[in-house]
């Protein structure tokens, strides 16, 4: 089926691209690398698809964190610098992280398990419910995520949220990469890598990073996915499952 | 005509160093105009910029000609050693005219301000 | 009773001045403590990823909820009929629009983006709570005025009762939004209770009281107006009732998260194990804040002392604060259960490792804009009582008649 849509999409780009080329009036005025890049997504997400995530704890390797340093160096957190004067101790309870490591064990039977936490991209967000402003939202293709041009930074969304995923920006940045904008005083949190998802690319940085394939990204609402096959086929849960948020994340073997 | 309505735009001080606003050695210099005419983006280009915004955000649709980062990509320069020059550095396209202006460019506390974004390359 | 006279407050230039330069200098300097932390960011103050909300936010709440406090006294004037708490009821209206104006100035300039105050006035998220404070928040200000106005101005003498029910059950409904704040948070261990709510109404009760009382007596002692005992009695019976309130919830609200073992481990944290959360919730909030102020005001002897009155409502006040900082700090700090039934031995962002709880240290500009909130509502509130008819002449036992309702 996801294949029928980037099919689908596939014609529709080259058929907008030829109807773009066409109307260009002066030769060369057509300038815009990435506009003429293929897959690049021209009609607004819909919520045929639902992204989600599969993460095999079983698989997941103590003290491994090649997705979370993934995950930095995709959406350029790891360019943020500590300010001058900061206390190291307290910067680093204040900089930012989308994707951190846990490391859990069951009180009564000891067992241990190892996973990545990040946003885990409800379909009922609490931070979407509380956000004043509405830059909390979530997109119809089930990422949620953060409109940082209207996002006040009154951090009820971090307070509302039951997995601490989210992150504020307390600090000046001077760098920041195309895809992934990042200012002082604004809430921000994992997208699932949505740059990806608009370049019609199928994966997640964190999954390509994965050395240990404990994590699989897909299209929950197309059967045939890998994701959604995955999560047919192994037990899994939701974390706090009782606050019934359903959440596009879930992990297997905790 | 395109150099005209720009010295009455910039005045005399833009006409001093360069006929044109245009950064020599940017993508755009070597155009004959932006992905409107002239002075559509003269007068518009925050309209467009803040419009797309809203729908590359909240639907996805990256990469169309009012794209931000499209117009980094293309009014960046290079120095000598092939490094790119924020375009809101001093005399750069955006920072020379909204300095004549006297307008704040908000969009920079938080985008790019190179087509990579990281330093050096 | 006879009739009130009201005057502007009339103490001397040079005493009245000095006020507000005092004051002047606790506006200055949190003036300067907010620009230097949106210059640099939050990275500045104590706050970080697990407290995001800090001392700021404890000083906003407490303000926000004494001003809907400060009203009550007005509201008992005009909705309840008593005739007697009608001469105060000036006061009372101003004293809650300033105390209201101090917070909420709290609230916004510790914004990650304060600049964007316009863009929370016009993008409108309805089923956030937060949304809904904005427009109770305003829409009180404008009420309280209307209020204000029916009372002071003669030709509008006959909307008084309507516009005092109005602005009375606005302030219940704004206090409910404040506390729903918290209440409306499940995730935590230490919210998401619906007792929120009532509790921060008649804890707004309590505080608006003791606020309202120590500038009473401030303002009268410096002008020379007289205060008749029945009539102070009356005011201290009424802290002491609210307290004694407040008391009450505290009390149901620990005993009931007892009752649920769900909440054993947060309330072992603030009853019992949690170091200066603990210590801050026995000693500031219970014993300096409730049980002594009561004792205090129930007293015989103390009770009639318009000193130990003073001392009670300072210590309600500091008591409030120190409540406060246990439910928005306190909540925070410990750590959230996000895999019931399980300890975290190790996590890459302070997840609360082995039940630690998470840490918290208040910088001196957070303080600052804490305190330049209160210098806010105090200034607002002088300067309003010197400029217009805010005080009666006297409230004298013999002028307002405290014991005829």
């Amino acid at each position: 089926m996801s294949q029928d849509i980037d099919q689908e999409r596939r014609q529709f780009v080259s058929v907008a691209g030829l109807a773009a080329a066409a109307t260009v009036v002066a030769p060369g005025a057509f300038l815009l690398d990435g506009s003429a890049e293929a897959g690049s997504r021209r009609e607004p997400a819909v919520d045929k698809v639902r992204y989600g995530m599969f993460i095999d704890t079983t698989k997941c390797a103590d003290g491994c964190t090649e997705c979370v340093t993934a995950c930095e160096k995709e959406n350029g957190i790891d360019l943020l610098r500590m300010p001058e004067g900061a206390d190291p101790e307290e910067w680093d309870r204040q900089r930012p992280r989308w994707m951190r490591t846990v490391k859990v064990k069951d009180r009564l039977t000891g067992r241990v398990s190892n996973l990545p936490m990040m946003c885990q991209h409800c379909e009922h967000p609490p931070c979407v419910d509380v956000c004043p402003t509405g830059a909390s939202f979530r997109r119809a293709d089930g990422i949620v995520m953060v409109d940082r041009h209207i996002c006040i930074g009154c951090r009820y969304c971090m307070m509302a949220c039951p997995y601490k995923a989210r992150s504020f920006i307390h600090e000046n940045v001077d760098q920041q990469l195309s895809i992934a904008p990042r200012g002082k005083g604004c809430v921000e949190s994992c997208n699932f890598c949505v740059h990806r998802r608009d370049n019609g690319e199928n994966t997640t940085a964190c999954q390509d990073a994965c050395s240990h394939g404990a994590i699989v990204f897909g299209d929950l609402n197309d059967s045939n996915s890998e994701v959604s096959k995955v999560l047919r086929e192994k037990d899994n849960t939701q974390l706090r499952a009782d606050l019934k948020l359903n959440t596009s994340v879930r992990y297997c073997g905790i | 005509m395109l150099t005209g309505a720009l010295v009455l735009v910039l005045g005399a001080n833009a006409a001093e160093h360069s006929n044109r606003s245009v950064v020599k050695g940017s993508k755009a210099y070597e155009l004959d105009s932006c992905v409107e005419p002239t002075s559509v983006m003269r007068k518009l280009h925050p309209t467009f910029i803040k419009h797309q915004r809203d729908i590359t955000v909240h639907h996805g649709i990256r990469g169309d000609k009012h794209s931000l980062s499209g117009c980094v990509d293309c009014h960046a320069t290079k120095d000598a050693q092939g490094r790119y020059t924020p375009v809101n550095a001093p005399g750069q396209f955006c920072e020379s005219c909204h300095e004549y202006a006297g307008v704040e460019i908000p969009c920079f506390t938080c985008h790019a301000t190179t087509p990579t974004g990281r330093k050096g390359e | 009773m006879k009739k009130i006279h009201y005057r502007e407050w009339g103490i001397e230039s040079l005493r009245y001045w000095g006020l507000l330069a005092v004051l002047g200098v606790f506006l200055a300097i949190g003036g300067l403590a907010t620009l230097y932390m949106e210059h640099e960011g939050h990275w500045v103050t104590g706050m970080n990823n697990q407290i995001v909300w800090g001392v700021p936010h404890v000083f906003a709440i407490f303000l926000i909820a004494a001003a809907s406090g400060a009203l009550n006294i007005a509201a008992f004037g005009s909705v309840f009929g008593k005739k007697v708490y009608r001469s105060l009821g000036r006061l009372s209206g101003l004293l809650a629009m300033a105390l209201l104006v101090g917070g909420l100035l709290v609230l916004v300039l510790d914004l990650g983006q304060p600049g964007r105050l316009i863009v929370a006035m016009t993008t409108y998220n309805i089923k956030s709570i937060f949304s809904w404070n904005i427009y109770l928040y305003v829409g009180f200000l404008a009420i309280v005025a209307i209020y204000l106005f029916t009372m002071m101005e003669r030709k509008a003498n006959k909307y008084y009762p309507a516009a005092g029910l109005v602005a009375f059950v606005w302030r219940l409904v704004l206090t409910t939004g404040t506390g729903s704040i918290f209440g409306f948070l499940v995730a935590r261990q230490g919210y998401g209770a619906a007792i929120m709510a009532p509790m921060f109404i008649i804890m707004s009760f309590a505080y608006g009281m003791a606020i309202y009382l120590l500038v009473l007596l401030f303002t009268f002692k410096l002008d020379d107006r007289p205060i008749g005992d029945g009539l102070l009695m009356r005011l201290k019976n009424l802290l002491g009732i609210f307290v004694a309130a407040v008391f009450y919830f505290v009390m149901i609200y620990h005993l009931s998260n007892l009752y649920g073992t769900e909440n054993h481990e947060y309330e072992a944290f603030i009853l019992r194990d949690g170091g200066i959360y603990t210590t801050l919730f026995w000693v500031g909030w219970v014993f300096l804040g409730m049980v002594l102020p009561m004792g205090i005001l129930f007293h015989p002897g103390s009770g009639r002392s318009r000193g130990a009155i003073v001392v009670a409502s300072i210590l309600v006040i500091l008591g409030g604060f120190t409540a406060m900082y246990v439910i928005v700090v306190g909540g925070q700090v410990f750590p959230m259960a996000i895999f019931p039934g399980k300890v975290i031995v190790e996590s890459g962002f302070y997840d609360g490792v082995n039940g630690q709880v998470l840490y918290y240290a208040p910088s001196l500009p957070e303080f600052l804009l804490g305190l330049g909130g209160v210098a806010v509502a105090l200034t607002a509130t002088f300067v309003g009582v010197r400029v217009l008819k805010f005080l009666p002449e006297s409230l004298a036992d013999e002028v307002v008649d405290p014991h005829h309702g």
